[in-house]
């Protein structure tokens, strides 16, 4: 894929959710992570399933992570992405031990295993989505 | 004793399938869902010599588009005592029965119906719900709140495409090749050439598989389930009342139900199974009670009806059931052993959702029914047990059925 669509399906989120969208606007990738027990979780939730504790902060993710899973999608469904394929999506793995579905950064194609980094795209003025280009510290 | 074991139940003689029913299967059949349920709900009750009236439980999927009252008031029953939903689409393919065998052994109804309709024609004037007359993603809109945050603004919206994720990830993993997701697909449209019902009656080779255009690498055209309208209905009701009926005894012997991920959310799907070891959606560590209560071995089932959206569900149902080694799915199916009629284990005999129909997996109880009477068109010699799955990549749950004749 050379380029990422300049418009895509407008991520607004409800409650938690809105927020992991709101600091991606504002150029970072956060994450929730709990207060009482430090556990970061993904997708956003209200509580902390692994102690209860509905006191929560954003904290800034470190980005660095490893492609778990790629595909090359070849009917795009979304009209937004018509122009778009075959394009590449992956789910990553941050260094967190949170999961994400996402894309490579535009003109990059990454395989299974890879280290990644985060970058921030702005889409346009609604959204920003974190994407990922091959880590520059990754020795391969 | 009616009983259950870390939550699955052993009906101990008290829940059969007394009556099987399915319209045509087809495309643009242009007959509304309720239509369609009516006649698989009437085909089910002739099938067991029962007056549908009598029904008083109604078990169903979620996203259901006829209401129990719909089809009471349609039918004439003249009183529901029970009704109950199963949740995430294919994953209530064989709970739906399970709930219906809950009720009757219990009590709470005598005789339930579990059943699907579907129209997914587009230009179908029966309705504009999300689950009507279209794909889901397009009636997502623009704005996105739901789990479609999470995939639709990286261009990840359809099942092939949340699947394709999965299975490159079980590939990497294991080994697995694409070509025994092919290698399913070519056995379940060889089941489908002498099924009448089946709406795929040519049968494919692995080379048609592999030029087959790709929807979402590593899955193919072919290893996809089909897109179609049509009717299933199943008449559960208590094992002393079946026996005095029409067909064949077929005896619910053991449910269970797990939990897990779905795979319209891949970030939780794969926080929760990582490298596909120990659970993917609760099936691995439920099926040794499965078996238990059954008081029976993976090794004495006689034919499997697999939920299969897409083909490579079946070596990950297999996997998590304990009929392979996880893991070993890839190498199971290229060994033949899903292939009727000479493998060992043959796997939706009836040509499963890319040979027969997709009707949310339902279609596949009355084909393990078919076997358990030595009626189905592609019979495995002697079949005494069957095992039923609904979705391995969402909540779900399966059923162990055991045929008298």
């Amino acid at each position: 894929m050379t380029q990422f669509p300049a418009k895509v399906p407008i991520p607004v989120g409800s409650g938690d959710s809105a927020e992991f969208w709101s600091w991606l606007r504002s150029g970072e990738l956060r994450l929730q992570r709990c207060d009482a027990c430090k556990v970061v979780r993904h997708p956003p939730q209200p509580t902390c399933a692994s102690c209860g504790s509905t006191e929560r902060t954003w904290v800034r993710a470190s980005g660095r992570g490893e492609v778990w899973s790629s595909t090359t999608i070849f009917p795009p469904v979304l009209p937004e992405f018509a122009d778009a394929a075959p394009y590449q999506a992956l789910v990553v793995h941050l260094e967190e031990g949170v999961f994400m579905v996402t894309q490579p950064a535009p003109g990059l194609e990454l395989t299974i295993g890879e280290a990644v980094e985060v970058v921030v795209h702005v889409v346009n003025d609604d959204v920003a989505l974190p994407l990922v280009r091959r880590s520059p510290t990754a020795a391969s | 004793m009616l009983d259950a074991k870390n939550g699955v139940v052993r009906f101990d003689r008290h829940a059969a399938i007394a009556g099987i029913g399915q319209t045509e299967f087809a495309k643009n059949m242009g007959r509304s869902e309720l239509d369609l349920a009516c006649e698989a709900v009437r085909s089910a009750c002739a099938d067991a010599g029962f007056d549908p009236r009598e029904i008083d439980g109604v078990a169903s999927f979620h996203i259901e588009q006829i209401d129990e009252i719909d089809l009471a008031f349609a039918l004439g029953f003249e009183r529901l005592r029970f009704m109950g939903r199963t949740p995430s689409g294919g994953g209530g393919a064989a709970s739906v029965v399970g709930l219906a065998a809950m009720a009757v052994a219990t009590g709470a109804a005598r005789a339930v119906v579990a059943f699907r309709a579907r129209n997914r024609s587009k230009t179908a004037a029966y309705g504009a719900d999300p689950n009507q007359g279209g794909r889901p993603w397009e009636k997502a809109g623009t704005t996105l709140s739901g789990y479609q945050q999470w995939h639709h603004p990286f261009g990840v919206a359809a099942p092939a495409q949340e699947m394709a994720l999965i299975a490159r990830r079980h590939m990497h993993v294991f080994g697995t090749r694409a070509e025994q997701f092919g290698m399913q697909a070519v056995a379940q449209r060889a089941h489908a050439a002498t099924n009448p019902n089946a709406i795929m009656r040519t049968p494919i080779t692995l080379d048609d598989w592999a030029s087959s255009r790709v929807i979402a690498d590593p899955i193919r055209l072919f290893d996809c389930s089909l897109e179609n309208d049509g009717a299933v209905a199943v008449l559960v009701t208590t094992r002393a009342r079946a026996a005095d009926l029409a067909q064949p005894l077929v005896e619910v012997l053991a449910h269970g139900q797990c939990d897990g991920p779905i795979h319209t959310d891949l970030a939780r799907f794969f926080a929760h199974t990582a490298l596909f070891g120990e659970r993917v959606n609760g099936a691995a560590a439920m099926s040794p009670d499965l078996f238990g209560v059954a008081d029976i071995a993976p090794s004495d089932v006689d034919v499997a009806m697999i939920f299969d959206h897409f083909t490579m569900a079946v070596p990950l149902s297999l996997e998590q059931y304990g009929f392979c080694e996880i893991g070993a799915g890839g190498p199971f199916i290229e060994s033949g052993a899903t292939h009727w009629p000479d493998g060992a284990l043959p796997v939706n005999t009836h040509g499963g959702s890319n040979g027969e129909a997709f009707v949310h997996g339902l279609n596949h109880i009355p084909e393990a029914v078919r076997q358990l009477r030595g009626t189905a068109v592609n019979q495995v010699e002697g079949a005494r047990h069957a095992f039923v799955c609904g979705s391995i990549t969402d909540p779900s749950g399966a059923l162990l059925l055991r045929g008298h004749r």
